[in-house]
């Protein structure tokens, strides 16, 4: 039962909602609702498994003294912390954990966000070498939809942004609606495979 | 006999389970037919209720899916009587191998990264079977995996997955189930996270594949500096582009879908393959015809898959 | 000359970090001013707002966090400028865990100017887990969903909530998005089954991906990025964060592309140099 437990569970599952998309009798909405109910329910839950992952890995790597133990024990505090104080004093405004998370967090996350304009850069400089007819045509559309999208562009020439929406509605979007239906096709295969049970090796089983 | 009495037992028990899910069933059938029966089967005058057992607007997406399974199955079938079934070359795909041979080679770990989506996504499910196929080979070279995990309901699967790949190749004594690390489930701390892993452990080999968002870049740039091997692959058509300037190589879009087939070579898996090619191949069929007919505007044809 | 040539083609890419700050940050301390057209994608946008009758209710995802708030942030800020200058009343809800505090900060910016009070102007209806399980769940109840604001306050007490049960009593819905869940699931989820006005403002990066639901008119307005949030600014009548950033922004731009033909230019007259010395 072990193996077909999990594997009929998937297919009723599966077929459910395949069905809840054809279905609109009003019953079986109703249906669909509550397990969605559920689903909700289950994904808050395994947070808590999160959180014990977290503290079991970094402790153990404490307990054993690793060299960035100093690091560990202060994502251990800040995750403890926040959820304490988030628990005791609240989240609304002007709570310890909303001046933390506007004063810490908010920076912290901008940061990393930012670091994207340096790294495109890095990697643009690096790769948008023409080596070859393709590598020629991937350099210049790209620097003429960068140069298109800011109004640089307008004051360079005033219908280089129109050029550049040219290329993002016509080759570009037939480009990426191409890779949208083999993805997508590529998704209902998998989809089958799994609720089928063709698939099984993310359930650990092959 | 003992023997006698253990069987009797053990059957005993697989009674007493058999049963229990039966009584499950039941009842679930049982409220879910109570649902449907507080539903007049007439409808009400001013009532919104719908009693339609088959939404008729999607027929045309009905009738697709039909054909799409009825391809797959047909290939399948085709595949398990043993026809050779041709799949291209998928570069990406034999660069797994060599990485895995790389860091072996080094003494370095490989990094998995599958994603940033929970498993709702069919990606971290592709994902998660090609992990599968991935632990299996490094297992037999004795390569530490390292995966780093965004979500932490992907975190049971991703242990099972890896564990059986060890298993499967022989080697569940080499296991480390704290190579599978939960990190945090918010986007940039997850990639500062790996970033950090990247930086310190310097893996040979770094694999990005599943549902990426703003953080492909961070991890595919960093992964660079440290000189990895990378392969990348995501459906995510807006990440694809920085995955193809700063990986070595890059699984675009079904590629990715694809992986478990050209990894594990299964029969059945191929013929899946298969049979979602020549859906592709229907679809571009359609594009063409309605194309043409457009252009003479006989709009007949496009608005047969318009969905309401 | 060959060695200045070697040292431009395997450039550090610290130099580029370099620059890249300089280019971003100088224009902000002395802005240049650069003018900008407004394009169809946020003109619908803001058309479609504008067509709603002045006093309706309009949902507002705001579903993002701190790390695309220079983005998005400023479209928020537009978009409550826009709608309250109109009277509408504003149901806000997030679906990424760290957007309501930035929607209390939005709020907290716009609110005072318009005198508009908590409960019955607005409401901020919080975080909810469950991505599209929570969208589709609005659709058939959004009080079941949402049973309480972001304070804690019971929404059956709150005023603006009052009619509000799901999507037919909303004229409109409002997203701004950074990636998933988001805006493809906002038009799969509810605008294709419920046919509801939508209009989103997205990251630069993601709005290539939803131009084919603008094209098909299942999105009625798209704001891309900081440059979608200026040009909204525009219409809405205020210069706000997206318009000051749009020098920065074009300058930064430039630097890439200078560094792009700069390299070009060191590769080619390397292989020139390479090819002359093997002849």
């Amino acid at each position: 039962m072990r193996k077909e437990v999990p594997l009929i569970i998937t297919f009723l599952a599966g077929t459910f909602f395949i069905a809840d998309y054809f279905i609109p009798h009003s019953g079986f909405s109703k249906m669909a609702e509550s397990v969605n109910g559920w689903t909700i329910i289950v994904i808050a839950f395994s947070y808590i498994l999160g959180v014990a992952n977290v503290a079991r890995v970094n402790l153990d790597q404490i307990q054993k003294g690793s060299k960035d133990k100093f690091y560990k024990i202060i994502l251990l505090v800040c995750l403890f912390f926040m959820s304490i104080a988030g628990i005791v004093w609240g989240i609304q405004g002007g709570s310890v954990f909303d001046w933390f998370f506007l004063n810490v967090y908010y920076p912290m996350q901008s940061t990393m966000f930012a670091l994207l304009a340096f790294y495109i850069a890095s990697a643009a400089f690096r790769a948008f070498r023409i080596r070859s007819i393709q590598a020629a045509l991937l350099a210049i559309t790209a620097v003429l939809v960068m140069i298109g999208r800011v109004p640089v562009g307008e004051a360079i020439w005033k219908d280089f942004s129109i050029f550049s929406e040219w290329i993002m509605n016509v080759p570009q979007l037939a480009g990426k609606r191409a890779i949208l239906i083999g993805a997508a096709l590529g998704a209902i295969s998998t989809g089958l495979k799994v609720i089928a049970g063709l698939e099984r090796t993310h359930l650990g089983q092959d | 006999m003992k023997v006698d009495d253990y069987l009797v037992r053990r059957g005993l028990r697989k009674f007493k389970r058999i049963r229990a899910w039966a009584f499950a069933a039941v009842i679930w059938l049982w409220q879910s037919l109570s649902v449907l029966a507080q539903e007049s089967p007439l409808p009400q005058s001013g009532s919104t209720s719908d009693f339609r057992w088959f939404d008729t607007h999607r027929w045309n997406v009905f009738l697709a899916l039909v054909i799409i399974f009825f391809l797959i199955i047909y290939f399948i079938e085709k595949a398990k009587q043993g026809k050779n079934l041709f799949v291209r070359r998928i570069a990406g795909l034999d660069a797994i191998e060599e990485a895995v041979g790389r860091a072996t080679e080094m003494g370095k770990p490989i990094l998995y990264v599958p994603g940033i989506d929970d498993m709702n996504n069919i990606q971290t499910v592709a994902s998660m079977i090609i992990l599968g196929n991935v632990a299996r080979m490094v297992a037999q070279y004795d390569t530490p995996l390292i995966v780093p995990l965004r979500m932490p309901f992907v975190l049971p699967v991703a242990e099972e997955a890896v564990k059986q790949g060890y298993m499967a190749a022989g080697r569940p004594d080499a296991f480390q189930k704290d190579n599978i690390r939960f990190i945090s489930d918010e986007q940039f701390a997850y990639a500062a996270g790996v970033n950090g892993i990247m930086l310190r452990e310097r893996p040979a080999a770094n694999l990005l594949l599943g549902s990426f968002f703003a953080e492909s870049l961070v991890l595919a740039e960093t992964g660079f500096s440290t000189g990895a091997i990378q392969v990348a692959g995501t459906a995510n058509i807006h990440q694809l582009p920085f995955f193809v300037v700063a990986c070595d190589y890059t699984l675009i879009g079904e590629e990715l879908f694809a992986a478990s087939a050209y990894l594990s070579k299964e029969p059945k898996l191929l013929g899946a393959l298969k049979g979602s090619d020549y859906a592709k191949a229907i679809i571009l069929l359609a594009l063409i015809i309605g194309a043409i007919l457009m252009s003479f505007n006989i709009d007949w044809f496009k608005n047969w898959f318009f969905v309401e | 000359m060959k060695r200045l040539l070697e040292t431009i083609n395997s450039l550090d890419r610290r130099y580029i970090f370099l620059f890249i700050g300089l280019a971003v940050s100088l224009p902000l301390f002395f802005p240049i001013g650069i003018k900008f057209t407004v394009t169809h994608p946020v003109q619908g946008f803001y058309n479609t707002i504008e067509k709603v009758p002045n006093g309706s209710k309009i949902l507002m995802s705001c579903d993002y966090d701190p790390g695309s708030a220079p983005e998005l942030y400023p479209m928020t800020i537009s978009a409550l400028e826009q709608m309250f200058k109109k009277d509408l009343k504003v149901v806000i809800t997030c679906l990424w865990p760290a957007g309501p505090p930035l929607v209390e900060k939005a709020l907290a910016h716009v609110t005072p100017q318009y005198h508009k009070q908590p409960g019955i102007d607005y409401v901020n209806l919080g975080f909810k887990e469950g991505r599209e399980v929570v969208m589709v769940s609005m659709g058939a109840s959004i009080p079941n969903t949402f049973p309480t604001d972001y304070q804690g306050k019971p929404v059956s007490q709150i005023p603006i909530m009052q009619g509000v049960t799901n999507f037919k009593d909303v004229a409109m819905i409002v997203n701004i998005s950074a990636g998933y869940p988001g805006t493809k699931e906002w038009v799969q989820q509810v605008q294709s089954r419920y046919q509801i006005d939508l209009v989103a403002g997205c990251t630069a990066v993601s709005a290539p991906e939803f131009y084919p639901y603008y094209q098909t008119g299942q999105l009625k307005g798209l704001l891309g990025g900081m440059k979608g949030a200026a040009e909204y600014e525009k219409l809405v009548g205020f210069k706000g964060l997206g318009t000051r950033g749009m020098d920065a922004q074009s300058i930064s731009h430039l630097t890439v592309f200078l560094f792009i033909l700069i390299g070009n230019l060191a590769y080619f007259a390397l292989r020139f140099w390479k090819g002359k010395a093997s002849r």
